[in-house]
């Protein structure tokens, strides 16, 4: 029964893990482990490769391949492993701000050259492992150690960016939807090309204490309320839609990835 | 109706207790120390709900025929 398997790509013997209690970083690899073994792609032909932060510390509680990259780099890493084992199943495991601010850069050429990575971002609106800085992900307003009367800025949505910068795949989900966060994991790694899933997760310690959210189970139930299907966000006006965000499969396509384009080349 | 047994490893458990507030029937229970524990393990389905929710996989649910 393949959630039997799941054990395979979890170092049970390294954890309790360093995540601070509700954390959704353990959750998310959870799914993770779970999609892999439901493809049943064995551990030694998958690669979890991860950046710095709380969602950095991942590759220490697995089985499979690891690769610890650089500050916002493991995309670019990846790229380069990718151009040399291609049978490799590659997976980079992000935070928010390693993704959005220190790596935007390598996360937007990643995407627009499709390269066959599945990338998984951590959202938690901010920096956990630094003491809770706001990230360009943070929501506008959004109170952190580094914005004590709201966040000035705007924030940027990270899967909008994928989608217009080339991605075959981008979806975004909560941690509270756990069943919906393994399937669109389990879509992530199956297709071909750049694909990404940006799943939203509590940081119990930081940005839910500054901003008031309550314990873990009001910080799901926050997450279950404020996160709605995409068609009905859709439907909104745009005054509505401020108080919401949306969830869904945004991007589902099927342009050749880098290294098919790479092997074809122009010449035909 | 098919049953099934939750195993809680407090070695692994950090007291979250998202286990005890999503379960829908209401198996565990929160003991003096904070862990959960099961209260009614006969009310239990299966569902694996509290398993998935788990950041920290102290949870294994384990199903059962039912005689």
């Amino acid at each position: 029964m393949p959630l039997a398997d799941y054990k395979q790509y979890v170092a049970m013997d390294r954890l309790p893990s360093i995540w601070c209690p509700g954390c959704g970083n353990g959750t998310a690899l959870k799914a993770l482990a779970l999609a892999l073994a439901e493809l049943e792609i064995p551990p030694d032909k998958t690669l979890l490769a991860n950046g710095i932060g709380c969602s950095g510390r991942v590759g220490d509680y697995v089985r499979c391949h690891r690769f610890h990259g650089t500050h916002g780099r493991t995309l670019a890493f990846v790229t380069g492993i990718k151009l040399v084992r291609p049978e490799i199943k590659a997976v980079c495991f992000l935070g928010d701000g390693d993704c959005a601010a220190i790596g935007m850069s390598h996360f937007v050429h990643s995407a627009r050259r499709n390269v066959d990575i599945a990338t998984i971002v951590v959202n938690n609106f901010n920096y956990g492992m630094t003491g809770g800085q706001f990230s360009p992900l943070s929501p506008h307003n959004a109170i952190t150690s580094t914005s004590s009367s709201g966040k000035p800025e705007p924030d940027i949505d990270i899967c909008k960016l994928a989608d217009v910068a080339g991605a075959n795949y981008v979806s975004r989900t909560t941690i509270y939807h756990v069943t919906e966060m393994k399937n669109y994991i389990k879509e992530a790694l199956g297709k071909k090309g750049f694909s990404f899933v940006e799943i939203i997760s509590p940081c119990p310690t930081y940005y839910a204490r500054y901003n008031k959210l309550g314990n873990i189970i009001q910080q799901l139930e926050w997450l279950k309320d404020k996160f709605i299907p995409i068609e009905k966000y859709n439907q909104m006006e745009d005054a509505e839609k401020e108080n919401f965000f949306w969830r869904g499969r945004l991007t589902d396509r099927n342009l050749p990835d880098l290294l098919s384009a790479y092997t074809l080349g122009s010449r035909g | 109706m098919k049953k099934a047994n939750v195993a809680i490893n407090k070695d692994l458990c950090k007291k979250c207790t998202i286990c005890v507030h999503f379960c829908p029937r209401k198996v565990f229970r929160i003991d003096q120390d904070g862990y959960p524990i099961i209260s009614h393990p006969e009310k239990c389905t299966g569902c694996r709900l509290c398993f998935l929710h788990c950041p920290d996989f102290a949870l294994e649910v384990e199903e059962e025929l039912d005689d």
